[in-house]
């Protein structure tokens, strides 16, 4: 019940919200839908683990051997809950920004939700594969409609990347389904195809799956897309973007990749991991060269992910947990940026660190929450991304799957002190210093903006002090899969 | 009686709600009540810690743990939010919440001429800062330590970068924060590893089971903790921020850069020193480390002429010391000097901050002289905060830094001779900075053709916002400046007598007797200092007799020498070196910034043409490649059928030869 209606509020609000021709009447509309399905996700939290209201299962494509199974366990929910909370801040946020036919752009962005909604929960791989796309092609739009200067050339490396991937994640499924005996694209026939391959099919399916969730995260090198798409989308599509849709492909390996083929994860563990320490640093020391504050954010939020990815290998179940609750922080953070930058962007028209500077004088309000959201960017103790980054690098140094744990620990950890020194240089040199002719100008933050990210510090607070809500919310997957990996230990 | 433990917890909530209470309602809050939510506060955390203070002192008394809730709790571990009260934490509690309350008072008066939203911002930022040092010191775990740890960090780093539209100050508080950080990558390595042999990472439980461990693992985790301890405490090679964060109103540094936070690193291997005591080369590592660092910095500081300046140095130079006790096992001398010094320096630098008041926002020395006859009380205060540091009897700083440099000579006379001779040139540089501010002839230009002159030089109202002070005469301070000068002048002048040397009247060190039950478990003797006994008394009175000549002779001879004659004129030649802190910050331009930054602008290049590049080409292949493609739907029906035979045959052929 409670998954139907996540996926079908959006859905249908959705499709409606194109018929909406009011800019003002679309834009409320698309708020009170967000609204709506946060409420529903709420409720949808104080169920227990079996209760049926978290399952729904419906004949779908029986030739074919696709039912249309949803549910929501520990990782729906943390993940469910993700993008209940941040399509309505969303939208309270980027109240002010205007579209040309603005209801086209809120249908789409709702039809996003829809199709995100239906990846996390959906338990058939077809199904899930179906949703995938329902998430991504409106996102096509949205960026070559209301994008930048160069949205076109960025749309179409942006669909090229990620259709490359879907189409191999699509071969990959659809090899496992004929390996199924029964040929079922059920989650739970899929769990248990593993045991009629060998290693090296593992791995090679291991490589078709993998490579859709890589680039979707992104992992180095697969990540070029990414500083180039979210500068050019327009900054609710960012938003999107990167406080949820990134979350796919960490969500796709815990999900449709580790315990489908365990072998294939053991097996390239290593490989993967050295991408993503190398990856981290690569960023962090990129994000300091960065100019345009959207590319700065990129960047550092590639060094973010690739942590989770870390320690995802090093199968560890400190370092799950510390995956689990880091991806919601991860996405209610990187929302707050985005948040400051479309502020900043809509005021001076600019987004270049060098052309600003200055403006905690003129809006000391604004300051002092993006401090805050910076600091948790940084990791500071107390805040939400400290106990998420406590928990992965103990999950990395702790881990058992490879020898070169401490080697990842020590080198990935550089990108602690890196990710103080790019967001510390951005802080000093937009916010502080003198103001120039530009931001003299400025002016305060605006009560929709404050209260929106008023509660994403509220949350980056709560959690930072009291987490274990947070944790015990995605607990019984990060247990149920990681039994499912260690079959043969 | 017993449930005042249980209350712990008020002690770091009540700076905390000052903090919220000023930083939420700011706008709205007028000066005075301000300073009295930011100081109040202060003031009864510190009552509260007198009564657990006593509480603790009963004799018998052991360690005692509040656990609030559950932090972290993930599988086998498990990261309560405690609090630990024993000896050791009750005595910073007091030094916190205490000193801590003199500065606040201090700084209702000093930060006066700011506007109000920024009046109650400061003081926003030091309850914050109280709250963290409580949480650092009262965390019955190591990541309790650390979330204090970081805490203050944050609050350094605000306070540091107070004035923000000054970029130098911001510059300054970057680099303490991120040298700070260097630090917690090797504290939060070593917590892992704790992690991954102990299975926990508080204290009771590691502490407890060290007995199974390798000693090559051990070492790992006291050098990576002192790695830590090496950037808040600022030591070599970490040490180079703190000189640069006297960018922050004076109290700050009195509070933080002084006689707190920068004595973090040295309360946590006191905490920890069951296991820093297992490991000899840890501990040769840390002696080794202090005795350069105290040094060095003492060298840097007699050629400086930024009143601040020298005081930072020699709070450097300080701090080594008190890591020399730490390496040759002295910890209570070490907590002694904690101490003593939080007193002494935070009087030198409340003093120099009624000095810089009083000459408009001047920090330069060589502008200042014969202030004594403008300034009495500060003039006094300052003079015993002078002879506290240099280690004359019987002020405090004679006892704690004797008690260290004596157990330092019980392990090698080496180690004693570089310690004197840094005593030496601390007494050399404090009275070459006493001479040159309060005695001779007053060198101060018109206050308020300078004062404007500042002004234009830093963008905004001079240093310490007091630049447009524009008065005449240097004047005394009011006496909420006046008052804390006082209280620390006389805690300055008989703290020392809480540690007398066992070689003059055994048995009457109050200290050590005091955090015996915390300190001297591993030693297993209830002993003054810990490694104090390996020489005789005899000798121990022979060498605090000639420490103490020394440094009267010294102080003697640079306080003459510097009032008659003022070191006014540039440094050249050797002095010159010094002068310039012996081109560190320089050499780690060299080393580490500009090579960081040629890599980033080549990993920039890469980003762009090779991996950006393989990906446009691929890109553009596919383009090529399904422009030639499209020729082939020509719409010619003859062409696709011989398309689909050639397709049939492949795949017939295929079938054939591969599908066995």
């Amino acid at each position: 019940m409670i998954p139907v209606l996540l996926i079908v509020i959006p859905l249908v609000t959705g499709l409606i919200g194109f018929l909406i021709k009011s800019d003002n009447g679309a834009r409320g509309w698309a708020l009170l839908s967000s609204v709506l399905t946060l409420i529903v996700a709420l409720a949808g939290l104080g169920l227990a683990k079996d209760s049926p209201l978290l399952h729904a299962d419906a004949q779908w494509l029986p030739e074919l051997g696709s039912r249309m199974t949803v549910g929501l366990d520990g990782l729906g929910k943390v993940l469910g809950l993700l993008t209940a909370v941040c399509f309505p801040l969303i939208f309270v946020a980027t109240w002010r920004d205007s579209y040309k036919k603005s209801w086209n752009f809120y249908a789409l962005m709702l039809l996003s939700q829809a199709g995100l909604m239906g990846v996390f929960m959906a338990y058939d791989a077809l199904l899930f594969y179906f949703f995938w796309e329902l998430a991504l092609i409106p996102v096509y739009f949205l960026c070559s409609q209301w994008g930048g200067e160069r949205r076109i050339a960025a749309t179409f490396k942006f669909f090229v990347y990620t259709f490359t991937g879907s189409l191999l994640m699509l071969v990959g499924i659809i090899w496992l389904w004929s390996r199924t005996p029964d040929h079922s694209f059920s989650l739970q026939a899929f769990y248990d195809v593993h045991n009629h391959m060998n290693g090296g099919e593992q791995g090679f399916i291991f490589w078709l799956l993998f490579l859709a969730f890589a680039i979707k995260m992104p992992i180095w090198p697969l990540h070029t897309w990414q500083p180039e798409t979210y500068e050019q989308s327009p900054t609710a599509t960012t938003m999107v973007l990167s406080a949820v849709m990134v979350k796919m492909g960490v969500f796709g390996v815990i999900r449709w990749v580790a315990p489908v083929v365990p072998g294939g994860f053991w097996q390239w563990g290593d490989l993967v991991s050295f991408c993503c320490m190398f990856g981290m640093i690569y960023a962090s020391l990129l994000a300091i060269k960065q100019d345009d504050l959207k590319r700065l954010i990129a960047y550092s939020s590639i060094a973010h992910i690739g942590l989770m990815c870390l320690a995802l290998f090093a199968i560890d179940k400190t370092g799950w947990q510390g995956v689990m609750i880091q991806m919601f922080n991860h996405g209610i953070n990187i929302l707050g940026m985005w948040i400051v930058v479309d502020l900043i962007e809509r005021q001076f028209g600019t987004r270049k660190i060098s052309e600003l500077g200055g403006i905690a004088q003129k809006a000391p309000g604004l300051t002092i929450l993006l401090v805050i959201v910076a600091l948790a960017n940084v990791a500071l103790p107390l805040t939400n991304a400290f106990v998420g980054e406590f928990l992965l690098f103990t999950g990395v140094f702790t881990s058992t799957a490879t020898q070169y744990n401490v080697v990842y620990t020590v080198i990935s950890g550089l990108s602690i002190i890196l990710g103080a020194v790019y967001t510390l240089n951005m802080i000093q040199r937009v916010f502080y210093g003198n103001t120039n002719t530009l931001t003299a100008q400025g002016t305060d933050i605006k009560l929709n903006e404050k209260l929106a990210l008023a509660a994403i510090v509220v949350l980056i607070l709560v959690i930072g002090v009291y987490p274990k809500p947070m944790l015990q919310l995605g607990q019984d997957t990060v247990d149920q899969v990681l039994s499912r990996i260690n079959y043969k230990l | 009686m017993n449930n005042i433990i249980q209350l712990v917890w008020l002690i770091p909530v009540l700076p905390l709600a000052g903090f919220l209470l000023n930083g939420l309602f700011r706008n709205h809050l007028s000066k005075s009540l301000t300073g009295i939510i930011g100081s109040g506060t202060v003031l009864a955390s510190f009552v509260i810690s007198v009564l657990i203070f006593l509480q603790v002192k009963q004799p018998g008394f052991h360690g005692e743990t509040v656990t609030l809730f559950d932090f972290i709790s993930v599988g086998k571990l498990s990261i309560p939010f405690a609090f630990l009260v024993d000896q050791l934490s009750a005595l910073f509690l007091l030094i916190i919440t205490g000193v801590g309350f003199l500065i606040h008072l201090y700084s209702t008066s000093y930060m006066h001429e700011e506007e109000a939203p920024h009046f109650a911002r400061y003081f926003a930022y030091l309850n914050l800062f109280v709250f963290s040092m409580l949480l650092l010191v009262l965390g019955a775990n190591f990541i309790i330590l650390f979330i204090g740890w970081e805490g203050v960090g944050l609050c350094s780093y605000l306070l540091i970068g107070y004035w923000f539209k000054n970029m130098d100050y911001g510059n300054a508080a970057k680099k303490a924060f991120i040298m700070n950080r260097i630090g917690d990558l090797g504290f939060l390595i070593a917590v892992f590893l704790m992690i991954n042999t102990f299975g926990s990472v508080s204290f009771a439980e590691v502490f407890a089971h060290t007995g199974g461990v390798k000693a090559g693992v051990v070492t790992a985790i006291t050098l990576l903790l002192f790695v830590g301890a090496t950037g808040k405490s600022a030591q070599i090679p970490l040490y180079t921020w703190l000189p640069d964060a006297m960018a922050g109103p004076t109290p700050v540094s009195a509070l933080i850069h002084a006689a707190t936070m920068v004595t973090a690193g040295i309360y946590m291997i006191t905490r920890s020193h069951v296991l820093f005591s297992l490991t000899p080369i840890t501990q040769n590592v840390i002696t080794v480390i202090g005795l350069a660092t105290a040094l060095l910095a003492a060298t840097i500081a007699l050629k400086q002429n930024d009143i601040k300046k020298v005081l930072a140095y020699s709070t450097v130079s300080q701090l080594g010391y008190m890591f020399i006790g730490l390496g040759v096992g002295a910890y209570t001398g070490a907590v002694f000097h904690v101490m003593t010094h939080a007193f002494f320096k935070a009087l030198l630098f409340l003093g120099a901050g009624s000095v810089i008041h009083a000459m408009g926002g001047e920090q330069d020395m060589r502008k200042m002289g014969g202030l004594k006859k403008w300034m009495p009380i500060t003039n006094i205060t300052f003079l015993v905060g002078c002879i506290a540091i240099a280690g004359i009897p019987p002020f405090s700083g004679f006892f704690s830094k004797d008690e260290i440099l004596s157990a330092a000579f019980g392990k090698s006379p080496v180690y004693y001779a570089i310690g004197l001779f840094t005593a030496a040139l601390t007494a050399f540089y404090m009275f070459r900075l006493y001479a040159t501010t309060f005695q001779g002839q007053y060198r101060g230009v018109n206050n308020t053709v300078h004062g404007g002159e500042d002004a234009a030089d830093t963008g905004h109202g001079g240093h310490d916002a007091h630049g447009g002070h524009g008065h005449g005469l240097p004047h005394e301070s009011p006496s909420a400046i006046t008052i804390p000068l006082i209280v620390l002048a006389i805690l300055a002048a008989v703290s020392g007598f809480l540690g007398i040397p066992e070689a003059i009247k055994p048995d009457s060190h109050w200290l050590a007797n005091f955090l015996a039950p915390v300190v001297s478990g591993t030693e297993g003797a209830n002993l003054p200092a810990a490694a104090g006994h390996e020489i005789s008394n005899g000798t121990e009175i022979g060498l605090m007799v000639a420490s103490a000549l020394l440094a009267i002779v010294v102080s003697l001879w640079a306080g003459m020498k510097f009032s008659k004659k003022p070191d006014l004129g540039e440094a050249t030649g050797f002095g010159k070196v010094l002068a310039n802190k012996w081109y560190v910050d320089e050499l780690y331009g060299v080393i580490i910034l500009k090579p960081l930054s040629a890599i980033e602008s080549m990993l920039q290049w890469i980003d762009k043409y090779v991996i950006d590049g393989i990906v446009n080409g691929i890109g553009r292949l596919v383009q090529y490649g399904s422009r030639q493609l499209r020729l082939v739907q020509s719409g010619q029906v003859g062409g696709y059928v011989l398309l689909m035979v050639v397709g049939i045959l492949v795949l017939f052929l295929v079938e054939l030869f591969v599908k066995k």
